[in-house]
């Protein structure tokens, strides 16, 4: 095999869209991914996400749209013909191969003759090397995993893919990959594009996260960004637990937007105002919330009234329900530091918040 | 005693099924070291004179010889004409699907004695002469369906995700098909040129149709059958059977001590 | 959240535009090989059946005379070897049946460690030759064996009883050389099943005998429908068990053709009975097929 061309970039792709035979699973998406991020496509089964990985990877050809890197056009580039490599979902290791030739084999296929340095390292890497004359059936799901990002990587592709790479780990093996992961992305200097359907996953690792939703990217930004100022309610809830409340825009006060929730009145940052209209969707985060006792002081947001419905105690926080005078469910969670008030069901609360929290949608959104 | 027997009752079943296959075939073993007059139906005597002379009832290593051609030759292009069909079913996507299907599957579904006389009467009608030749076209033409089906399941459990991994690191189509594809299939197809194999030694009503006057052994042993089987017939069958035998389990060997490495 | 989601991939599975003139190009030699030497075959029956012996009445030659009523003569003459072939398949599927299904199952269920023996042992006979083993056969249950002998000495037989040379040998030889074909298929998909769902059933309150007529026979269904198919064909085409192990009387539809071709040269009959002979076992193949509710075929 001919060496592919020293190619190297941002990733961009410019209005792809795939259909099928009958639906659209990635629609005209546009993105740019830096040279040496990590980024994560983060979206529920069926959101497009991985077409969008295959098409990257030349799996799958896009009905229309552009794909390059750099100044490289790929977009109908043949998969062995791009600087392009991926960590399967099932890893996909080649069950006849020993382990040595499975990470040789992209190297071999490119005609390099002396592989075993360049091989004994990313084994090393992986620290996998005493195991180099087995066959894959022989190693465990995490050592398989491994193996499968050695393959890649010894490769030193422009471009690393990783489709839901630790979906078939227990939660303690990947919490201890996600770590390694991050650090060989470091080590190696590669554009890693990883898609997830964990959000904690994308969030622990990447330094960009792309929501995907109906084959459209619902928003774009780093995790802490996502998380604290989601543009759409979908964003909200798949990043977290929301509180959303109706509510009505008062006034506008400089940079203070004044509002109104069954009767109460609020304020938050306009900056976190993502609404067009005057009709809004309140959110708030659980563990945003504060519970005082009635008559207690308070600061910022103030919702008198609630009552608790229900307690549930997780280990680091306590979790409630507290049902507001307009009969909606209110989720609250508590750290268990010791200064949570002793509370029992059927108790009388009010509940308070810091308004730079808040973060307000259109009302009519879903 | 009563529960150990309802418990036990279906292992002792499937061994008397098990003895119920044997059987014959141990007669045939124990017969070939008879020392046996015309018919080789009684027991007469031990003797090994069967076995130092395999050869000497007129026309038997012959009628072998013949069973070995059309056996190697029939399961050789069977295997490749068959696979060739198989992976164009398990891999591609074409219009005629179906139509091929009925045609692979109806050879299995059509008796022996209907599929040797059409031929027959095909190569009568265009005044082909019957021989090794008819016999060798006649045993590929059943044998194919069968080499589709066994390579056909190998290739479906196939992942794609390999053949993809694999041109994802840097290996065009020919080199995935090599490298990846093939050597995954291979034990599908190796089962299928066995089977191929024995069906095309073992056939006697599809070849008696078409081989004229040329002998396979199975033809051999019919025809002997009519004024006694020597037991040289018993030595062949017991070593074919000691052979296929040996051949399985060295499979199973090795095929543990590779996983097991 | 969803911890373990192996499998979740989004990417439907759409098969891969290739190039269909390859897989045309896979597929044109076999296929050509059965369109010359199975399908052609076949119409070539189709139109010997019904022609009739030359003017010349010269053996061997036959004219082209559209006679269909050939195909009806054929059957009348030879109705009692029709039923008969169909009756002794039908008996010998039913016993194989009934010997394959607790075999495989005690070789998919029961046998732990010695599976994998017990099924070599089941295809042994793949092994040696069928004439060889029927001959056998001929001779464990003939005048000088050891059951007829055994049998006569406990008084259970006559003197001059046989076994050989009646239906119940030919049925027993159709039984015995078509029962690996009844057993391979129902212990794959006996071996398939997981052994979790039979416990399930069993935590689920039922006892071991609605475990089996709920659970597991549905589910080794394709294997019972394959391996009936694969006996019950074969079975009723063949005439060596009838020709080694039975007398005339217990003659086959296989036998007929296969004299009226040989011994008779009387081409049309033997195309006609051919003829007859497959279409009827493609139609009761269908009905099968249609009322077992399985569609899968190859």
């Amino acid at each position: 095999m001919s060496e592919p061309k020293k190619v190297q970039g941002d990733l961009v792709l410019s209005h792809v869209t795939k259909s099928f035979a009958d639906f659209t699973a990635v629609d005209d998406l546009s993105l740019t991914i830096p040279q040496g991020s990590f980024f994560a496509l983060l979206g529920p089964s069926g959101c497009g996400k991985t077409t969008t990985l295959r098409m990257i990877a030349g799996l799958e050809e896009p009905t229309s749209g552009k794909i390059s890197i750099g100044d490289t056009d790929i977009t109908f580039t043949k998969p062995y013909d791009r600087p392009v490599n991926t960590v399967f979902q099932s890893y996909a290791l080649f069950p006849h191969l020993t382990i040595f030739e499975n990470v040789a084999f992209g190297l071999r296929r490119r005609g390099i003759k002396d592989v075993d340095e360049a091989v004994e390292k990313v084994l090393g890497l992986v620290e996998l090397s005493h195991l180099k004359n087995r066959k894959p059936g022989q190693l465990s799901g995490g050592q398989q995993q491994r193996i499968a990002l050695a393959r890649a990587v010894v490769n030193r592709p422009a471009l690393l893919l990783l489709d839901e790479p630790l979906g078939a780990l227990d939660l303690k093996l990947r919490r201890q990959m996600q770590i390694e992961l991050k650090w060989i992305q470091t080590e190696v200097g590669i554009t890693f594009v990883h898609v997830t359907h964990d959000q904690e996953e994308a969030m622990t690792m990447a330094d960009t996260v792309a929501v995907m939703n109906n084959g459209k990217i619902e928003q774009l930004g780093s995790p802490v960004d996502l998380y604290e100022n989601p543009k759409t309610v979908f964003v909200a809830n798949f990043l977290g637990q929301s509180n959303f409340i109706d509510g009505v825009v008062e006034s506008t006060d400089g940079s203070t937007v004044i509002a109104n929730i069954h009767g109460t009145r609020i304020t938050f940052p306009k900056s976190r105002n993502n609404a067009s209209g005057s009709a809004l969707k309140i959110g708030i985060r659980p563990e945003k919330f504060r519970l005082h006792d009635p008559g207690d002081n308070t600061h910022g947001n103030v919702l008198n009234g609630g009552k608790i419905t229900d307690i549930s105690f997780t280990g680091v926080s306590t979790q409630y329900l507290v049902e507001m005078p307009w009969k909606q469910e209110l989720v609250v969670f508590e750290q268990n530091d010791g200064g949570a008030p002793d509370l029992e069901k059927g108790d009388p609360v009010t509940l308070s918040w810091e308004p730079q929290f808040t973060f307000a949608l259109d009302g009519s959104s879903k | 005693m009563t529960r150990w027997l309802s418990k036990n009752l279906i292992r002792i079943y499937a061994g008397l099924a098990i003895f119920y296959i044997l059987l014959p075939i141990f007669y045939t073993i124990t017969f070939s070291f008879n020392d046996a007059d015309k018919r080789n139906i009684v027991w007469r005597g031990f003797t090994l004179d069967a076995w130092l002379n395999p050869c000497e009832p007129i026309g038997i290593c012959e009628a072998l010889g013949n069973s070995f051609k059309v056996g190697l030759t029939a399961t050789f292009f069977a295997t490749i004409l068959g696979t060739m069909i198989a992976f164009a079913l398990g891999r591609y996507n074409f219009k005629g699907r179906s139509t091929t299907n009925l045609l692979i599957f109806l050879p299995m579904a059509t008796p022996e004695v209907v599929l040797g006389a059409s031929l027959l009467s095909m190569f009568i009608n265009m005044g082909v002469g019957s021989g090794l030749m008819t016999v060798i076209i006649a045993h590929i033409m059943f044998c194919i369906s069968f080499v589709v089906v066994t390579v056909k399941a190998r290739v479906a459990s196939l992942d794609p995700k390999l053949e993809e991994a694999a041109r994802d690191l840097y290996a065009n189509e020919w080199e995935t098909f090599r490298r990846v594809t093939l050597p995954l299939v291979a034990p599908g197809i190796a089962a299928a040129a066995l089977l191929s194999f024995s069906l095309s030694f073992d056939d006697f009503i599809i070849t008696n149709f078409n081989s004229g006057t040329v002998n396979t052994f199975p033809e051999y042993v019919w025809t002997a059958s009519l004024r006694g089987v020597p037991p040289q017939a018993n030595v062949i069958g017991t070593v074919m059977f000691v052979v296929a035998l040996a051949a399985v389990f060295a499979g199973q060997v090795l095929g543990k001590r590779k996983q097991k490495k | 959240m969803a911890i373990a989601h192996a499998g979740a991939s989004d990417a439907p599975k759409a098969p891969e535009k290739k190039s269909k003139k390859f897989a045309y190009l896979l597929l044109a030699p076999g296929l050509l090989w059965l369109l010359i030497f199975f399908a052609f075959p076949l119409i070539n029956l189709a139109e010997t059946s019904t022609k009739t012996p030359a003017p010349t009445f010269e053996t061997g030659e036959f004219v082209q005379t559209f006679r269909f009523m050939n195909f009806l003569e054929a059957f009348l003459d030879n109705q009692e070897q029709f039923y008969r072939s169909f009756f002794y398949a039908l008996l010998a599927t039913l016993l194989a049946l009934a010997i394959a299904y607790p075999l495989a199952y005690a070789m998919a269920f029961r046998a732990g460690a010695w599976k994998n023996f017990l099924l070599i042992l089941v295809i042994a006979p793949f092994f040696t030759s069928f004439l060889l083993r029927t001959l056998a056969w001929k001779q464990i249950l003939g005048a000088e064996g050891p059951v007829v002998s055994a049998l006569q000495t406990v008084g259970l037989m006559a003197p001059e009883g046989t076994i050989t040379a009646t239906a119940f040998s030919v049925i027993m030889g159709l039984t015995y050389n078509f029962l690996p074909f009844m057993t391979l298929p129902i212990y794959a998909s006996l071996d398939r099943i997981d052994y979790r769902l039979l416990e399930a059933s069993g935590d689920l309150y039922a006892n071991g005998a609605t475990t089996f007529r709920k659970v597991t026979l549905p589910l080794s269904m394709p294997g019972v429908v394959a391996g009936t198919l694969l006996t019950f064909i074969p079975a009723s085409g063949d005439y060596i068990n009838a020709q080694l192990l039975g007398n005339p009387d217990n003659y086959m539809i296989g036998n007929v053709i296969n004299s009226r071709f040989f011994r008779v040269v009387d081409y049309p009959t033997a195309a006609s009975l051919s003829f007859l002979l497959m279409a009827s076992i493609l139609v009761i193949v269908v009905i099968y097929i249609r009322r077992a509710g399985t569609d899968e075929l190859v």
